[in-house]
């Protein structure tokens, strides 16, 4: 279709997106009504694995939302200026993640009904409780530094609220990684690397929805991307896939090095005792291959990686995304507890057996729901106020739309 | 002098006085009758008392489950579990990979002294009393399984289903995550769980309840004088549950 062509009928794809994104938004709502008239029951969820699907969905999307925050602080905490035009998407985007993903974590609760009692009552040694004030600090600071960056009188505080933001995100990433490197009980988890991991991953994957989003912005509105600014942008998702892996890389290599991890690494990477073998294809299959050395060998192109290379790179970024957190939160609780090691053992209770979870369609739709949830508060964002980035098209050495 | 209009608004005010008192001692005297109910019905626990188990595997049987029976009965629990299912005490049958000794474990809340369960709950409703038995309040439980997540155990339960047939003691409710109590509401009026008392009527005496704090009550005289050890010994988490024979 031309551009004079989809300019006749832009609104009504507009307003068809958004509706169909509501769809979406109102099917997962839907299903968590579901599951809380029905209870837990109906999804795939068990006592050994409490956690499934929808965990996997929100944190990816929290740890996305801190990640995709990077763009604005690379703009204006470290003053470079491809960026900076970028830092109100970049903030939007973080804000509409973040709700999604909370969206999603509060409904999974077995008792969503009581989210009030989680925002009044707090029990300082659980991470837990210190992510119910990092999330909504970081919600408060970006809305704060999305307004110095729109009003021009507040145009001069923005790089301190960028420097808030910045700070306020790693301390969130840390508690999202803290959630799971304080379990002291679980063969998968009790590790301090997983703090920094997060921190890296939100890095890759914040980076690659972004990518994503203002692609497809740019291609929306028939411009084109100043091929310097993409092949910066572009780079920069190889480095952060890169340091991802090799993080993941340090950890399962720490937990090999460990007598006792072994049969939870053999089961995780080999699939010993897993007759289906899920996590090792999800891990290796999704993670490594589609998630890290796929999209590192699409944007390392000695050529470069033209936007249809970066758009695909970030895709399988997110889908390896998905594998890895499957594979971190699934099967470290598929993998049964050594309550009595150096035993086999048996009970009615699962003990000693590893968990098939195998997620139902609530647990699809509420995660889906989420990420609906995501894009129509971005679509209604953008339309609302004036996210595009705009002055790439006056910038020098960029490529002037049309 | 006053006039008639103040002396109208001043006798108004002295009404609306009394019946904003009158009004607060209706509200305020149930709630103080209610506390009353409610301190005659649980007596001051201390610190002074710390409840534990002694589990004797050499005298459990390998096929008997009569405290987990007794247990799904007490606290009107699923008599015929399934994977969603709450069940707050199992019996896990063990076989050393190296020597292919065997025994049957009852295990169930181990009640620790550092229970990692109340250190992640985000609203505090994961608690341990002054006397080391740590519950669930199902009034602030939100349902988020970070508990289940954190305990080395397997001893909690999420609630799966809508619940029906409840006991009047046991308050349990879908949504919540639940656990051993070890039977709280007989502790309290002087009893024994209900698993210990089950066992002991099978005439396996496999399991002794007491203070671990008395020097002077039998199962401390008895973890005195035999080997005992704690689950997962190596996280320090101090159990009140010891294991005999394994």
């Amino acid at each position: 279709m031309t551009n004079t062509g989809f300019h006749a009928i832009e609104s009504r794809a507009f307003y068809a997106l958004l509706l169909l994104g509501g769809l979406v938004t109102a099917a997962g709502l839907g299903a968590a009504h579901y599951m809380e008239v029905h209870g837990h029951v109906v999804t795939g969820m068990s006592n050994q694995v409490v956690w499934g699907l929808p965990h996997v969905f929100a944190i990816f999307m929290i740890v996305a939302a801190s990640g995709v925050l990077n763009v604005a602080s690379i703009g204006s905490v470290f003053g470079q200026t491809a960026y900076k035009p970028r830092a109100p998407l970049s903030g939007l985007l973080s804000l509409a993640l973040l709700a999604g993903g909370l969206m999603v974590l509060m409904l999974d609760l077995g008792r969503p009904d009581r989210v009030i009692v989680a925002a009044t009552h707090y029990n300082f040694t659980s991470v837990f409780a210190w992510n119910v004030f990092l999330y909504s600090g970081m919600a408060a600071i970006i809305a704060i530094y999305l307004w110095t960056m729109f009003e021009r009188r507040l145009n001069g505080y923005s790089k301190a609220a960028g420097i808030a933001a910045l700070v306020w995100r790693f301390a969130l990433t840390t508690g999202t990684g803290s959630i799971f490197g304080f379990l002291v009980a679980r063969q998968a988890y009790q590790s301090a690397l997983l703090a920094p991991l997060f921190i890296v991953l939100s890095f890759a994957w914040g980076l690659a929805v972004f990518l994503i989003v203002q692609s497809v912005m740019y291609a929306w509105n028939g411009h084109n991307l100043p091929e310097d600014v993409r092949r910066r942008m572009a780079r920069l998702l190889g480095v952060f896939v890169a340091a991802s892996l090799y993080l993941v890389a340090v950890y399962h290599g720490t937990n090999l090095y460990f007598a006792r991890q072994s049969a939870f690494e053999a089961f995780i990477l080999l699939g010993r005792g897993d007759e289906l073998g899920v996590f090792p294809a999800l891990f290796w299959g999704g993670y490594v291959v589609v998630g890290a050395l796929l999209p590192m060998l699409l944007l390392f192109m000695p050529r470069g990686a033209g936007p249809n290379g970066m758009l695909a790179a970030s895709a399988l970024v997110v889908a390896g995304a998905f594998a890895l957190l499957f594979v971190f939160i699934v099967g470290g609780q598929s993998f049964p507890l050594e309550i009595f090691p150096g035993h086999e053992v048996t009970s009615s209770f699962a003990d000693g057996a590893v968990e098939l979870y195998r997620p139902r369609w609530p647990e699809w739709l509420l995660g889906i729901g989420g990420l609906g949830a995501a894009f129509v508060l971005t679509a209604i964002g953008i339309r609302a106020l004036d996210f595009l980035p705009q002055d790439d098209f006056a910038a020098p050495g960029g490529k002037v739309a049309e | 002098m006053k006039t008639g209009a103040e002396q109208g608004l001043a006798g108004r005010r002295k009404f609306l006085g009394l019946a904003a008192a009158g009004m607060g001692g209706v509200l305020l005297a149930p709630g103080i009758h209610l506390i009353e109910v409610a301190q005659a019905a649980t007596p001051a626990v201390t610190g002074k008392v710390r409840w534990g188990l002694l589990i004797d595997t050499t005298k459990c049987a390998s096929g008997c489950s009569d405290c987990v029976s007794a247990c799904n009965t007490e606290n009107g629990l699923d008599p015929r579990p399934s994977p969603t299912s709450a069940q707050w005490i199992r019996k896990v049958e063990i076989k050393e990979i190296k020597t292919g000794r065997s025994a049957s474990v009852p295990v169930m809340c181990q009640h620790c002294a550092e229970p990692p369960c109340v250190d992640v709950c985000p609203t505090g409703a994961s608690f341990k009393r002054a006397d080391g038995i740590v519950l669930v309040d199902r009034h602030s439980c939100i349902g988020c399984r970070y508990c289940v997540m954190a305990c080395p155990y397997k001893a909690r339960s999420f609630v799966h289903e809508p619940v029906s047939d409840q006991k009047a003691d046991v308050p349990r409710g879908k949504g919540c995550v639940e656990g051993c109590t070890l039977c709280v509401h007989r502790v309290d009026k002087g009893g024994t769980p209900a698993c210990v008392e089950a066992c002991a009527k099978a005439g396996h005496h496999a399991m002794l309840f007491g203070d671990l704090n008395d020097p002077a009550s039998e199962i401390s005289q008895r973890i005195k004088a035999v080997a005992s050890r704690q689950l997962r010994a190596d996280l320090r988490l101090d159990p009140g549950v010891r294991y005999q024979g394994l």
